[in-house]
């Protein structure tokens, strides 16, 4: 068999599991849930520097870049300029080319701005960046994401943080079946079984931030993703089996006694 | 003097700062962060040349947790 491989625009990635770094007790739980996760790419926000707290921890001194992945996101940003500034700020630190783009419009669903989210994408291609771009689950707007360029698409399952899992497969699937580039289900998986489903409809990746972070024991629910991320590839890969309306016996029937 | 913007703190300054002297006065790795100048992109480079003056923002940013 061809050997499974996740390439992100020239990057090829250990794991299909992505996963965020925000709403952890403290760095050394974000660092141990991603250890634990088996990701070789961490999301991460770009924010003010702490100028009266020097001595405040950073990031950084518990997730080397140089270890692992480091994909800024615009997470906050609510227009294409926003988030424009903002990536080019990250691209400045550290000479970030791969970018979570996300440009929301409401602040109560978090749900994206997909006219600021095509403006963006298009000025950040024409720059030079490979794009994972957040978006809403439209079969059309992912297509035209994939017309300006974008490096994957990362449809919404639910609403950021909101845990709701995957609310409609049908978009989904309709994004994947049509899609050329990586189909990365980002926001909203509550679960691990969530993570299972989104890699059995045919994703590309999964991106999980609140379901570990916010879980009982995070580390522990780390390593479940893991292990579900990968059960779902396999799964997917292997093509289940077909529905039948009635029972179809296990055993044969031939030598009854 | 030079009165400046940092991070949206006023902050005085008492002689000629570098962008690079300003850094170390706030005990900041220029490694791990970026500057904006008044809206401009500083390249990394250029924080030993550039001079702070009054009325500047700055912006001085870096990588935390996010999703």
């Amino acid at each position: 068999m061809k050997k499974d491989i996740f390439k992100l625009s020239n990057q090829i990635l250990k794991s299909r599991l992505i996963v965020g770094t925000g709403k952890y007790k403290n760095f050394k739980e974000t660092a141990e849930a991603v250890k634990a996760s088996g990701a070789s790419m961490v999301t991460v926000a770009v924010r003010r520097v702490n100028i009266v707290d020097k001595k405040k921890p950073l990031l950084t001194d518990f997730l080397n870049p140089k270890n692992i992945k480091y994909l800024p996101n615009t997470a906050g940003c609510f227009n294409a300029d926003e988030s424009l500034r903002t990536l080019r700020l990250a691209r400045e630190m550290g000479g970030w080319k791969m970018v979570k783009l996300e440009v929301l419009g409401d602040k109560k669903t978090l749900y994206p701005d997909m006219i600021e989210t095509l403006k963006a994408t298009k000025v950040l291609v024409k720059e030079g960046f490979q794009v994972l771009v957040y978006c809403s689950d439209d079969p059309l707007l992912a297509k035209e994401l994939e017309y300006l360029g974008a490096s994957a698409i990362m449809p919404l399952a639910s609403p950021i943080g909101s845990g709701q899992g995957i609310q409609n497969k049908i978009n989904l699937s309709f994004i994947i079946k049509n899609a050329k580039v990586p189909i990365i289900v980002d926001a909203g998986i509550g679960t691990a079984s969530d993570a299972t489903i989104a890699m059995e409809l045919g994703c590309d990746g999964v991106l999980v931030n609140s379901a570990i972070a916010k879980a009982k024991k995070p580390v522990l629910m780390a390593e479940s993703f893991k292990n579900a991320v990968i059960s779902g590839r396999q799964s997917f890969l292997a093509g289940r089996m077909q529905k039948l309306f009635y029972a179809d016996a296990s055993s044969p029937s031939r030598g009854l006694i | 003097m030079a009165k400046i913007q940092l991070n949206g703190r006023k902050i005085e300054l008492n002689n000629k700062y570098s962008i690079s002297k300003m850094l170390k006065k706030y005990k900041i790795d220029s490694k791990k962060i970026a500057v904006e100048l008044n809206g401009k992109i500083i390249n990394r480079n250029k924080y030993d040349l550039i001079y702070l003056k009054n009325k500047d923002k700055i912006e001085i940013v870096h990588f935390i947790g996010g999703g």
